[in-house]
């Protein structure tokens, strides 16, 4: 089991619907998100390209923030999943800064680190993300990649895609798709 | 051709903005750290080479400073935890990779040692005081006798302290101000020549404030040859690099670190210990005040300036 999340730059209108789906789902803080829509502009006039896209901690398979936890509360489960213990987290950030993306914050009132869990909970349960479940262009699939014929394998095979900052060595497992 | 990019949208105003999650502490634990591991590793010298007699500041009234340094730094670094209860965690498990893991270790070994190392000398430093108890006279002589051995452990362990400080930032791949592998040597260099300062600001014979002199004059030019390393590193990077040099060289902390690391903590306390050890007449106290002043400030500016660093994607 290899988990991933696809994200097709191409029918993403930045609409922010997923990042309301996890602060709901999810119970974050006022204030804060662990997904996060970005828009990019790259070119000059008229030769202009934007890019919108749905970012969120990207499950790396090679995880600076859990080789620098000191606790082992910063974790890989079954999956592929990143996770954080709360308490065994002991709120050094050390994970924050180790994160190329960004993606993790310290929890304001209990002190520990959070982030994007890729919904472990609905899993378990047999649901999708909550931030794939709304998505009103259904421009986000999620799913194994060592099944072969699942969704994501697929448009990973057919399609042309990235991941980002590859450089910085993490193996990200969000796909998006150009 | 990318002429012209922006990045918009991502407007998390208690998450970008905020993106220091080390402040002030992390920077004096750094500094305090160093600071120790410099006396440490002089003090172990001199008690392996028998040359005690001869330069009492350093093993005895000097190697006051470490365990307090150590205990304000653990105090600093746990006040700078967000969630300090649980701290214990960290020695439930030794995490190799991780160094603020083996860092949390060597601290736990290092400080009692340094409290041992000033308790073999009680006698001494406080002629006056009586050890009510049997036992604690007798644990006196023991730690007196083992006094060489803890010597011999504390100059592997003080040095790898002192790398530490540097090495905790370095490892972070995320920031490329930090992420250069010559801050472990700089900041132990850094780390000994502000221990060096310490015993010159104590030392009370010409001779030892002389040998320290020295010794923080060597140190203070492998420093600069060091940050000049890490500069010339910086700027043959990438350009998350370039950008991270940038900070330093014509950024928002150009003035303090030219102006206090480099010119006030380094340059001028350099000059002024060669003359001094030429024989003129140099209150030692201003070149050893600078180096650590600026040894704190250095520390202030590579924590606060290293989180600003990041890729661009
Ligand atoms: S995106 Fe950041 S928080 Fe998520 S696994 Fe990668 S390094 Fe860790
Ligand atoms: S803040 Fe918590 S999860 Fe992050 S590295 Fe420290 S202990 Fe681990």
């Amino acid at each position: 089991m290899r988990y991933a999340m696809v994200i097709d730059t191409l029918k993403c209108v930045g609409c922010s619907d997923c990042v309301v789906a996890c602060q709901t789902e999810n119970d974050v803080p006022v204030g804060y998100c662990r997904d996060w829509i970005t828009e990019t502009v790259d070119g000059s006039y008229p030769n202009v390209v934007l890019e919108l896209k749905s970012e969120r901690c990207n499950h790396c398979e090679n995880a600076p923030c859990v080789r620098c936890c000191p606790t082992g509360a910063s974790h890989i489960i079954d999956g592929g999943i990143v996770l954080v213990t709360p308490n065994e987290c002991i709120g050094c950030g050390a994970c924050i800064e180790s994160c190329p993306y960004d993606a993790r914050y310290s929890h304001p009132e209990g002190g520990y680190v959070d982030k994007c869990t890729f919904c472990n909970h609905r899993l378990e349960k047999g649901q999708l993300p909550a931030c794939v479940s709304v998505c009103p262009t259904n421009c986000m699939y999620f799913g194994d990649l060592d099944n072969p014929n699942s969704k994501v394998s697929r448009l990973l095979k057919n399609r042309k895609y990235k991941t980002l900052a590859p450089e910085a060595g993490t193996k990200p497992q969000v796909y998006y798709l150009i | 051709m990318q002429e012209e990019i922006f990045v918009s949208g991502r407007d998390i105003p208690n998450i970008d903005p905020s993106l220091e999650i080390w402040h002030w502490p992390i920077g004096l634990y750094l500094f305090l750290g160093g600071l120790a591991a410099g006396i440490i590793l002089f003090a172990s010298i001199v008690v392996i080479l028998n040359k005690e007699d001869e330069y009492p500041t350093t093993v005895k009234y000097a190697s006051i400073i470490p365990p307090i340094a150590l205990v304000i730094g653990l105090i600093a670094l746990i006040y700078d935890l967000k969630n300090p209860l649980y701290s214990w965690q960290l020695y439930t498990t030794i995490r190799i990779e991780s160094p603020m893991s083996w860092g949390a270790w060597v601290l736990l070994i290092v400080t009692p040692l340094s409290f041992l190392w000033v308790f073999s000398y009680f006698s001494e430093l406080f002629p006056t005081w009586d050890l009510k108890f049997e036992w604690l006279k007798k644990f006196e002589q023991f730690v007196k006798k083992n006094r060489k051995n803890m010597a011999y452990l504390l100059v592997p362990l003080s040095i790898i302290l002192g790398v530490y400080t540097g090495i905790l930032l370095s490892a972070f791949n995320a920031r490329p101000l930090w992420n250069n592998a010559i801050l472990g040597p700089l900041f132990l260099t850094s780390g000994l020549s502000t221990g060096a300062a310490a015993i010159i600001l104590l030392a009370k014979t010409a001779q030892e404030r002389h040998l320290f002199g020295k010794v923080d004059l060597a140190l203070i030019i492998i420093e600069l040859g060091l940050i000049i390393h890490m500069l010339m590193g910086m700027y043959a990077g990438s350009e998350v690099q370039l950008e991270a040099m940038r900070l330093l060289v014509g950024g928002e902390f150009t003035v303090l670190f030219f102006g206090f690391v480099v010119i006030l903590g380094l340059i001028i306390p350099g000059i002024l210990e060669a003359l001094e050890i030429k024989g003129y007449k140099v209150p030692v106290a201003i070149p050893a005040l600078l180096v650590l002043i600026g040894g704190l400030i250095f520390r202030f500016v590579m924590v606060e300036a290293g989180q600003i660093t990041r890729y661009l994607y």
